[in-house]
């Protein structure tokens, strides 16, 4: 459009120039870490935790995006990742049956492939559903609710119920999801040997890579003038209709990103950890990833990542160790950072260096 | 010719009380229009009513010649229909550039948002120079003062570029230096554009308004030029009506 007429930004401070190298230096440096050191230095069973780790840090960045940028709190992601995982599931229990049926089927007396299944067969299909099924259902849900105003604990509250149904169908419909079990018991993973160190390493620097190309697609978008638009939502969004956008558009294509990230999130789960059931997915599994973000810190995509990757470390690290005592230290944890530090960890770091900074001004003044 | 805008026997009821009845309304293009009346006279509900924020219990709302009753806010400003809010809503984690910059994108196709803002816009440039922000382009709007604020809101309402522009109290709350300064804004934005000023600063109308509109408990009392709406009985009884509230009201107090 000729609208945009590009002038030198001469209204644009030149202060904030110094700072922009940091970020892709940063970026660049946890890529190293992540792609060359983690897989020399942690062994097998510790790369597959990572990687585990690396799977929630997708859904985390999701949540990041729709609660820290754009306020909508979303205690629901289990849904989506399940969605994700139920897809890669599926496709891996058939592959794993051949032309026979999926091991609990059989078990469950069912005795001819479900309708639902047979296109899940197809790699393709299955991979183009683990985005497609959570996306369309976020976006159904969005466009139902966004547009009613509906916000806010509302909002919440709807996500959670959604969790709750969604763990209450995969149970009810033992034949055709595997119950509780969930789907479980995999063998290869397109053509692979899922058990095998090296299938786990492809599948570790998978997730990593994937997990890495989110990050700065997520990055992006935050930066860009929709970016700006989901800020302004989240502050006000009822001014932002005064502005002559429709808030309820903006926060559905949010939520369904989001969504879409947990879905694949799921997917990469299955075949690393080896299992898809309700419990991964129901309502407390997504509350503990809110409450990862909200410790890691919401406002900004590192927080929602660096949280996923700690929590995930600190509750393998108590479950080992302590326990009894890893429930109440994530409870305690989570009414700390709310109550006292509500930009989570990235907030102290950045006002313990603003304070270092402005320390160090005095000293020069 | 039609006018732009024309307000049709609208009346308002909340919970039984009536806030507007029976009101007709019209300003024509490029008019100045000062909207004044006591508290509680209806003025912030009409403006409501124009731009969507309130539904009306009856009556039409007409703007350039077509009803938009039934359209959304962002409809309504899509059409060309921009306000402000008596307490001004800016958003406080962007630039002020940004705040201006988001205004003027609206009639973008979303998936073009997805890029970033690179340099200032024409229209965006335009706005920072008739407020008189440009020193504060990149400063974060919530360390505003209470003044900017109001001016930043009157410039995003300049990018947005509509046809019509509603202003509910810019000049509340400001030293008189401020008032000076954005009654000026508003005679250099009347130049070229329709607006709709609610403000009851009786100085300010003097100094600034042409046509005046008076409302009094939800009806429209009066319309004419300053000098007529002041010098009439009803309006005097009105505004004298309520001073002797406030005067008993600060005794009390």
């Amino acid at each position: 459009m000729t609208a945009t007429l590009e002038k030198p930004p001469v209204t644009e401070a030149p202060v904030k120039e110094p700072r922009d190298w940091r970020g892709p230096a940063l970026f660049a440096v946890v890529a190293i870490i992540g792609l060359v050191v983690m897989p020399l230095v942690l062994e097998p069973f510790r790369l597959g935790l990572l990687a585990k780790y690396l799977t929630y840090a997708i859904v985390a960045l999701g949540i990041g995006l729709a609660w820290g940028q754009g306020g909508m709190l979303t205690l629901g992601q289990g849904v989506f990742f399940g969605l994700g995982g139920y897809a890669m599931g599926m496709h891996l229990k058939l592959n794993d049956a051949g032309d026979g049926l999926p091991d609990f089927m059989v078990w469950s007396g069912v005795e001819t492939l479900p309708a639902l299944w047979e296109p899940f067969r197809n790699p393709v299909f299955a991979i183009a559903m683990v985005v497609i099924v959570p996306g369309a259902v976020a976006w159904l849900l969005g466009t139902l609710v966004f547009r009613q105003r509906v916000r806010g604990a509302y909002f919440a509250i709807l996500t959670q119920a959604l969790a709750a149904a969604m763990v209450i169908l995969l149970v009810g419909q033992q034949g055709l999801t595997g119950g509780t079990n969930g789907l479980t018991n995999f063998f290869e993973v397109f053509g692979q040997d899922v058990a095998a160190d090296s299938t786990q390493r492809g599948l570790y620097f998978t997730v990593a890579i994937v997990l890495g190309i989110l990050f700065i697609a997520v990055w992006q978008l935050q930066r860009s003038r929709f970016g700006r638009l989901l800020l302004a939502v989240r502050d006000g969004e009822d001014r932002v209709r005064f502005l002559g956008y429709n808030p309820a558009t903006v926060k559905t294509i949010t939520f369904t990103l989001s969504a879409v990230m947990a879905g694949i999130a799921g997917a990469l789960f299955v075949p690393i950890v080896g299992i898809i059931s309700p419990a991964l997915l129901g309502v407390v599994p997504s509350l503990e990833l809110v409450v990862a973000v909200a410790v890691g810190g919401r406002f900004v995509l590192v927080g929602a990542v660096l949280g996923a990757v700690l929590m995930g470390y600190a509750k393998t690290y108590f479950s080992e160790e302590l326990p009894d005592a890893w429930l109440y230290l994530q409870g305690a944890l989570f009414i700390l950072v709310i109550g006292l530090a509500p930009k989570g960890i990235v907030g102290i770091i950045s006002s313990v260096r603003e304070s270092v900074a402005g320390r160090k001004k005095e000293v020069a003044a | 010719m039609t006018a732009l805008l024309e307000v049709r026997d609208v009346s308002v009821v909340f919970d039984g009380f009536r806030a507007l009845d029976g009101v007709n309304f019209t300003v024509d293009h490029g008019e100045l229009r000062f909207l004044i009346g006591p508290n509680g006279a209806g003025k912030t509900t009409l403006i409501d009513i124009i731009t969507g924020l309130t539904k009306p219990t009856t009556g039409t709302v007409s703007f350039d010649g077509t009803v938009v009753n039934g359209k959304r806010e962002h409809q309504r400003v899509r059409l060309g229909i921009g306000r402000t809010f008596q307490t001004s809503v800016v958003f406080e984690e962007l630039t002020v550039l940004e705040n201006l910059d988001l205004a003027a994108s609206f009639r973008k196709p979303l998936v073009s948002l997805l890029t970033r803002r690179k340099g200032v816009t024409e229209k965006v440039e335009q706005a920072l120079e008739t407020t008189q922000l440009t020193d504060l382009a990149s400063r974060k709007a919530g360390v505003l003062s209470h003044g900017q604020r109001q001016w930043l809101e009157i410039g995003m309402l300049i990018a947005q570029g509509p046809r019509l522009l509603l202003l509910d109290e810019p000049v509340a709350g400001m030293s008189s230096e401020e008032r000076v300064r954005t009654g000026d804004l508003l005679t250099e934005i009347a130049k070229d554009h329709t607006v709709i000023v609610i403000e009851h600063d009786m100085d300010f109308l003097r100094r600034y308004a042409s046509t005046v509109t008076v409302l009094h408990e939800g009806k429209l009392l009066i319309e004419g030029s300053v000098d007529e709406v002041r010098a009439d009985p009803r309006v005097q009884e009105v505004y004298l009506g309520r001073a002797r509230e406030e005067a008993a009201h600060d005794v009390v107090g």
